[in-house]
């Protein structure tokens, strides 16, 4: 796993030496601290920061292929690299490493844009051809490796992370652009490619991006989660069930590929226990777990995952989260997030992934993912519920399916069946393509009570508005179920889960996650299962317990879902406050950044200094701005660029041309 | 109960409304026959806040039947449960 960065000259200027990609490199130091490398010439410049996984000898990038014609610079990983290795080799192709980068170069020779077709794996990386003076850039299926990119006088430039576009000028504008924050504070991530920063995107997931030398640009979509291609097979469940199970043996069986030992998390959950049991019983791994505990009850698991310990006898360790430990890590966790967040949810993973490096790992196997793709969360089990009662508004199930939501809330639609009606009920229509995600946006926009005038008034309609321009002819005409399952998967689950709290959190302490739920061929084959088997009345997961039935504790298979939740303003305030707090929400950087109300953010700060314990909204409404707050000093307005100290530069640079 | 005092109440619901869920609105910008859920006033975490506030405020206890909009849903709702509960 690695960090890539590099630009690409449009128009005849002067190129930018070598500082420039040193620079931009040097930013992303933290994803690849084992050595830089670089190449450059007249028309483009990359470079590349590396932790070595596979291949740790002959592992260097860039990497070229044989006329030494087209360089490659990669973040990520090829699962099928072998099989893709001897193909290529049958053909003829010479290979100068044992690297899976080294790959992608001559399927590249071969099939040119169509290589992606190829692949599997989760990466990002910038082919650049030489001959031709075209870059080709590229990022997986799913989303799991990042890839941001801008134009700036006459310039691309592209990087792994934000800041590395950043570091290369400071003529780059570091803003923030209003919409995308509305976006935020209503969907919890970006709509689209457009980041909070003006002007800065990210290259969506699934897409490839070519410039040749006339600056012509190409943008497409190379994969598409394929819902609503269902096919009529009269697969019986136990029959899905199988397929499922051999699908995701061989999807875990690859993910363990790599030079260095691989562990995995457990959570206590389905999903992680599933992966960690496949790794035991069908490969010869050694295995080490790592999990997050609370100290708070409410957000533990650790029972579970003791269960899960003792079931398969894995080398286990464990790191326990206190509010206090949350509350101190959260600027450094937006540092390298660098987006706003509105839950506090991706910090235990990052000191997770501190546990996972003093242990001397590199790599985890997680059950991302499979919420997404199989059907496990409770906004289908809601979507599904306020369906069945806005179609049989006299059913007497009513109270009955009303209780089964959310059992786990504060004020848990079992105690006021009345307020649960009324809080579901969105007077949106069936067929309304957002459906299943009205009222948790609805809850969610409340927070922009506390935006500025300036800021309400640029934001307005437009998140739904873009949001629906984006995605209408991809859902229309899908079931609901598919729908919300789609929307999740590339909104929560690309915009913010693998990057905000996955591939972020990794990478802040040189750790790779990756996700045999999310192989692009068990996604295929999950589109097909029909949508009432995904979640069967309201049984979730229901085909992968089916698969997992003999694999794992009756009390894992059969445990009522916990969403993975982190406390969020308690962290802040339950123990101690942190001296940052009145900092970045004193009235004076508020009014200074014009973001939010000062007044109103102030009165909430005397709210939670007076009771820890507050509502969704509230919860949101704090972690968000106090996020962007830090995003808005580290970033916007004390922004400094630092340089490769001079002993780094001896030691670890390979610099090519 | 009397008319004034019926003000009173109203007031106290208005303020602790703006204090704990409309932070820096404007008096205005809340109408007494609001709905708290509809608005995007109060959620449903919010509604436990109201009622732990309630219990405290006036001294009697909010059965889980009597958690319902109706009761507790506006302003004006507010001030008529409030009443027929002292």
């Amino acid at each position: 796993m690695c960090g890539i960065a590099g630009y690409f000259n449009i128009k005849h200027v002067p190129e930018g030496g070598n500082l420039l990609l040193e620079r931009m490199i040097w930013s992303l130091r933290h994803r690849g601290p084992d050595g830089f490398g670089f190449f450059q010439d007249k028309r483009a410049g990359l470079a590349h920061a590396r932790l070595s996984v596979i291949d740790l000898e002959g592992g260097r990038q860039p990497i070229a292929n044989e006329d030494k014609t087209l360089w490659i610079i990669f973040n990520g990983e090829i699962f099928n690299y072998p099989e893709l290795r001897r193909q290529l080799i049958s053909r003829g192709h010479s290979f100068r490493t044992e690297s899976d980068t080294e790959v992608i170069v001559h399927l590249y020779e071969e099939k040119g844009e169509d290589c992606l077709q190829e692949l599997n794996g989760q990466f990002a990386f910038a082919l650049y051809d030489q001959r031709k003076e075209e870059l080709f850039l590229a990022r997986d299926r799913m989303g799991i490796r990042p890839l941001f990119y801008t134009f700036c006088n006459g310039r691309l430039y592209f990087g792994s992370e934000i800041k590395a576009i950043f570091f290369a000028d400071t003529a780059i504008p570091r803003a923030f652009n209003p919409e995308v924050l509305g976006e935020i504070f209503t969907f919890w991530s970006p709509a689209g490619e457009e980041t909070v920063f003006q002007d800065i995107r990210q290259l969506n997931p699934g897409y490839l991006l070519k410039i040749d030398q006339q600056g012509k640009i190409t943008k497409k979509c190379y994969w598409q989660i394929p819902f609503g291609e269902i096919s009529p097979s009269r697969a019986s469940e136990a029959e899905l069930a199988d397929q499922l199970r051999e699908l995701l043996i061989d999807a875990t069986r690859i993910r363990l590929r790599a030079d260095v030992p691989v562990g995995a998390y457990l959570s206590g959950g389905l999903d992680s226990s599933t992966i960690t049991s496949l790794i035991k019983h069908f490969t010869d791994n050694e295995l080490k777990t790592f999990s997050v505990t609370f100290k708070d009850k409410v957000y533990d698991e650790q029972e579970q995952q003791q269960e899960m310990v003792d079931f398969l006898h894995t080398d286990h360790h464990a790191i326990r989260c206190t509010y206090a430990s949350i509350g101190e890590a959260f600027p450094d966790v937006i540092r390298h997030t660098e987006t706003p967040i509105l839950r506090t949810a991706p910090v235990p993973l990052y000191l997770l992934s501190s546990l996972v490096r003093r242990n001397e790992y590199k790599v985890v196997l997680t059950g991302e993912g499979a919420d997404e793709v199989l059907g496990g969360y409770d906004i289908f089990k809601e979507a599904k519920v306020r369906a069945f009662i806005a179609a049989r508004p006299g059913s007497i199930c009513r109270p009955y399916l009303l209780k089964r939501l959310y059992p786990y809330l504060a004020l848990s639609p079992s105690r006021s069946a009345e307020y649960a009606q009324k809080f579901f009920n969105t007077d949106a229509p069936l067929n309304d393509i957002f459906y299943g995600h009205r009222p948790r946006w609805k809850t969610t926009s409340g927070t922009q009570l506390f935006f500025s005038d300036d800021l309400a008034a640029s934001v307005g309609q437009k998140p739904f508005v873009k949001l629906k321009s984006i995605w209408h002819d991809q859902l229309k005409g899908l079931d609901l179920f598919s729908r919300t399952q789609f929307l999740e998967s590339r909104l929560l689950l690309g915009n913010y889960l693998l990057c905000s709290q996955g591939d972020r959190m990794g990478m802040a302490h040189s750790v790779e996650g990756r996700y045999p739920f999310l192989d692009h061929r068990l996604v295929e084959f999950a589109c097909t299962i029909p949508p009432h088997l995904r979640m069967k009345a309201l049984n979730e997961k229901n085909i992968l317990k089916k698969a997992m039935v003999d694999l794992l504790p009756d009390g894992i298979i059969r445990r009522k879902k916990q969403p993975y939740m982190a406390p969020d303003i308690l962290s802040f305030f339950g123990e101690r406050e942190p001296e940052y707090l009145a900092h970045y929400l004193s009235e004076k950087m508020l009014a200074e950044a014009g973001l939010f109300k000062p007044k109103a953010v102030q009165r909430l700060l005397m709210k939670c200094r007076k009771k820890a314990r507050q509502g969704f909204r509230e919860n949101m409404a704090f972690v968000g701005m106090l996020s962007t707050m830090i995003l808005y000093d580290k970033f916007v307005n004390n922004f400094s660029i630092d340089l490769i100290p001079l002993n780094e530069r001896t030691v670890n640079v390979h610099r090519v041309q | 109960m009397r008319g004034n005092q019926q003000v009173a109440i109203k007031q106290k619901i208005r303020t602790f409304i703006f204090e704990n869920f409309f932070f820096d609105a404007k008096e205005e910008d809340l109408s007494d026959d609001a709905s708290f859920l509809e608005q995007g006033i109060i959620d449903s975490t919010g509604v436990l806040e109201l009622v732990e506030w309630l219990e405290d405020e006036f001294g009697f206890t909010v059965d889980d039947e009597e958690l319902t909009p109706e009761n507790l849903d506006s302003v004006d709702s507010l001030t008529d449960f409030i009443a027929r509960k002292i």
